[in-house]
């Protein structure tokens, strides 16, 4: 290597670093090395070891073997809050966040201002300065809001001001875009952009690679634990990345759409109101389609998935499958009628994370499983997961290893497998692809034609607009709980796509605090 | 307060004011005062001076106990042995004024030192040797409990050579009875009270309470940010501690003596007070106002059977029914 280890022009030099888990040696001599004002680009499939990387140099794992030298000096990093010292922060893949706890009391946890005394707060001081940090990223947050009342896009946006608040001089962002719309997206970018002019050291994992043409100076590429090579983003394209990253040259077939759906109608919501998050939403979906929802992040396309599966009551409006007039009162109600929902927010809802892939693939279809007395078919259970595991490449010692073990895209992938598992006529898939790599992507997009190829009708939510014109027969457009267009696939473009996205309705909402502070610990 | 931008675009308003744990705190109070109400209606006995002084310092230990128990709840653990550890605080106080004759600031050390020791061992085994709290806590149950016995010889010990001894829990504070006869509030309700105050500001205005309710959140996120979670849970254990010593002076000097063969089944009276009070099990939700009330409900309902004749069995009864209501409630209402 040519730079010596003390070489003071480098922020971070990582090297030979090891890591074993349990059944899995996640890092083999990986490397990896951050300039003062670059963005680095950290790239490879699901399960290369980036996170696990990362996560060293954040202190959370502790590394098997390997130096880590920061500004010069071999240091050991023990803990986060050593990491912290050494001026790194880090967003993790998984948000972090404590719901009970409010917005601005998230982002100072640790470190919270005191007044006078050593041990008592100050609240004031705590909201003014998280006050500080959203005007400076142009955020409208109230920080007295508590965490659990937030969307996920949302508490993204709280764990980047909390990182953002230590004013590192090693910033790293374990997708950090995996959550966020296009407008959200190009404000992160913005604020990155200008802690890269004043000399800080970004590391940006994403699978989402168009975005790293746009941002990164130079990108490293991981494969099974090792770091292949480290490139100017300038001198390369996206394809040669991605042979990097999967170790073949894979060309992406685009798949044809499925066949016209016919037109039976499977699934009708009729003027669907809930609150200020659904207006009047009415919409058919047809057998074998595949019926793509787009908008911004708060338009209220969650919420029309969730009110359909049954996990939010509606304040008014009828659910007709096919042609009956359903009564959904809860997501058991949803699952007898034959409706899956993949959520957007997996950790909370979507995986029984302390227990094994083969259980979690089976969840949703343990009847099928089931014998005389209540006895398991294991099986079936096994053949069923081991399936899923090779169908969708999941990268797992095997079956038995439990979800919270492995990354964040194969978790992604075991929760697709679940509901695939269950086998039902309708499946409302929320962000199927996000955090997924290049690879298993297109193996989810061919999965998904199949689906409706065999006459399952699919209502996909996606914030990667070319994902929703690449996979749509159709496309509903919401805004602010409206549905504001519809488009065939042949009219649906981009352009036309935002123009319905940002279609605000005349009638403001009222601009009150939708939260007010609770009375809390007022003498009742 | 600062008032900044109202938030623009969010999710659905999911919190209403019937969703925040505030709401489970003015159920319990308008239970409290219902039960009030009935009571007076039914015996006039109830709504006496003398009565109500009675339910007053009859909340004092179990109020104590559930206010220190009600942070390790909101920190999502549990504290199974706060019950003995208030009688070996006792024991050590008898130990210590009693036995070997020292000054009773001594002694009320020596209980305090030992609640704290004890806390500590609870919080030392959880986060170090990553026992469960219910599995840690219980061992200690019994530890604490055994340790009462040895340390007395199985003889109770009594205060009779301090008279003042007897003066920090039963001393009147403030004479009211000139006003209604037979109303006294003697200063265990002063220690009450002010025991409450301690822990609201604990919880509400330090560091402390802050990671208290952090830990009860998320732990790995806390982790995650650079708290030190094991110091702070450990501190949190010892909090805990610290308010069974508090309850055991008050036990100690209303009986004036140690009983060492007192005190299990206390743990659970004060879970229950933080319970109906709105301290959600789950953790990260919880509040001394709330607990306070709980207690006072408790001791209220046991109050009101005993005047009207039902059978002690029958009240322990009932009290199980109010935990189970208070928390179904608690259920619906969050389910809202
Ligand atoms: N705590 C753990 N215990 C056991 N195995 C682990 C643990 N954390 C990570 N692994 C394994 O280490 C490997 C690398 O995981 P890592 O999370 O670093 O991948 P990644 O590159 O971040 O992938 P993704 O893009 O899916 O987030 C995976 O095979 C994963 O299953
Ligand atoms: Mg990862």
């Amino acid at each position: 290597m040519s730079d010596s280890p003390g070489s003071p022009d480098l922020l971070v030099r990582m090297e030979g670093i090891d890591k074993t888990f349990p059944g899995v040696h996640a890092l083999d001599q990986a490397r990896f090395e951050l300039r003062p004002g670059e963005i680095h680009a950290l790239v490879g499939e699901n399960g290369a070891g980036k996170s696990t990387l990362m996560k060293i140099l954040g202190g959370v794992y502790s590394k098997d073997a390997g130096r880590i030298v920061i500004k010069g000096q071999e240091v050991t990093i023990p803990n986060p809050r050593a990491a912290q010292g050494l001026g790194i922060s880090m967003i993790h893949q998984e948000l972090n966040l404590m719901p009970h706890l409010t917005i601005a009391q998230n982002i100072f946890i640790g470190r919270e201002p005191r007044a006078g005394l050593p041990f008592w707060l100050n609240e004031r001081g705590v909201n003014e300065a998280a006050n500080k940090l959203f005007d400076l990223m142009h955020l409208k947050l109230d920080p007295r809001m508590k965490v659990s009342d937030l969307t996920v896009a949302k508490q993204q946006m709280v764990e980047i001001a909390k990182a953002l608040s230590f004013n590192s001089s090693v910033l790293i962002m374990d997708e950090p875009t995996a959550a966020l719309t296009d407008t959200e997206i190009a404000e992160l970018f913005r604020i990155v952009r200008s802690l890269r002019e004043s000399g800080v050291g970004v590391v940006h994992i994403s699978h989402r690679l168009e975005e790293l043409k746009q941002i990164s100076d130079r990108i490293t590429v991981m494969r099974d634990g090792r770091t292949i090579d480290t490139v100017n983003t300038a001198d390369v394209t996206l394809d040669k990345i991605i042979s990097m990253m999967v170790g073949r040259t894979i060309y992406e077939s685009k798949p044809e759409l499925p066949e016209k759906p016919s037109q039976d109608v499977v699934l009708e919501a009729r003027n669907l109101n809930r609150g200020a998050v659904l207006k009047d939403v009415s919409f058919q979906l047809k057998r074998g389609e595949i019926l793509g929802f787009a908008g911004l992040v708060g338009a209220g396309r969650t919420e029309v998935a969730r009110a359909i599966f049954g996990a939010d009551p509606l304040d008014s409006g009828e659910i007709y499958i096919n042609g009956k007039k359903a009564s959904i009162k809860s997501p058991s109600d949803a699952v007898r009628s034959g409706i899956a929902y993949l959520s957007e927010d997996r950790k909370r809802y979507g995986l029984a994370l302390k227990m094994d892939v083969e259980t979690n693939v089976a969840l949703a279809a343990f009847r099928k499983f089931l014998g005389v007395l209540g006895w398991v078919n294991t099986a079936g259970t096994k053949a069923m997961a081991t399936k899923y595991v090779e169908a969708l490449a999941i990268k797992t010692p095997s079956i038995s290893q439990k979800v919270q073990n492995l990354s964040g895209g194969n978790q992604q992938k075991v929760i697709i497998g679940k509901w695939l598992t269950a086998d039902t006529d309708i499946l409302i898939f929320d962000e199927p692809t996000r955090g997924i790599d290049v690879g298993a992507k297109s193996e989810i997009y061919r999965l998904l034609n199949d689906l409706a190829q065999q006459g399952k009708s699919i209502i996909m939510i996606s914030s990667e607009l070319p994902e929703v014109l690449r996979m749509s027969h159709r496309v509903i457009v919401m805004c602010e709980g409206r549905i504001t267009g519809e488009l065939s696939a042949a009219e649906a473009d981009q352009e036309r796509i935002m123009t319905y996205a940002t279609m605000r309705s005349q009638s403001v909402i009222a601009n009150g605090s939708e939260n007010p502070p609770t009375p809390a610990a007022t003498g009742v | 307060m600062t008032t900044n931008a109202a938030p623009a675009q969010t999710s659905a308003p999911r919190t209403s004011l019937l969703r925040s744990d505030a709401a489970q705190r003015f159920m319990a109070f308008g239970a409290l005062i219902l039960m009030f109400i009935i009571f007076s209606l039914l015996s006039p006995y109830f709504l006496t001076g003398s009565n109500i002084s009675g339910i007053l310092i009859a909340t004092a230990v179990n109020g104590i106990l559930a206010i220190g128990v009600t942070f390790v709840i909101i920190t999502s653990g549990i504290d199974l042995s706060v019950g003995t550890v208030m009688t070996l605080t006792t024991v050590m106080m008898g130990k210590v004024v009693t036995d070997w004759g020292m000054p009773i600031p001594i002694g009320l050390l020596a209980g305090i030192v030992t609640g704290l020791a004890a806390g500590f061992v609870n919080g030392f085994l959880i986060t170090k040797a990553k026992l469960p709290p219910f599995i840690a806590t219980l061992g200690m149950l019994n530890v604490a409990r055994g340790l009462s016995l040895v340390i007395s010889n199985v003889k109770p010990i009594y205060f009779d050579e301090n008279p003042a001894f007897n003066q920090i829990a039963m001393g009147v504070f403030i004479d009211l009875s000139r006003f209604i006869p037979g109303l006294v509030i003697n200063n265990a309700v002063l220690i009450l009270f002010g025991a409450a105050i301690l822990a609201s500001l604990i919880l509400s205005k330090t560091v402390l309470g802050r990671y208290t309710f952090a830990l009860g959140s998320n732990e790995e996120a806390a982790r995650l940010s650079g708290v030190n979670v094991h110091r702070w849970k450990i501190a949190v254990y010892m909090l805990t501690g610290f308010f069974s010593a508090l309850a055991g002076i008050v036990m100690a000097s209303r009986i004036n003596s140690a009983q060492p063969s007192l005190g299990q089944g206390y743990e659970l009276d004060a879970i229950a007070a933080a319970v109906i009070g709105g301290t959600s099990l789950s953790g990260g939700e919880g509040s001394i106002l709330g607990t306070v009330i709980g207690a006072f409900l408790i001791s209220t309902l046991s109050n009101g059977l005993k005047i009207l004749s039902v059978p002690p069995e029958w009240q322990i009864v009932v009290t199980g029914l109010i935990v189970w209501l208070a928390v179904w409630l608690d259920i619906i209402r969050r389910r809202k």
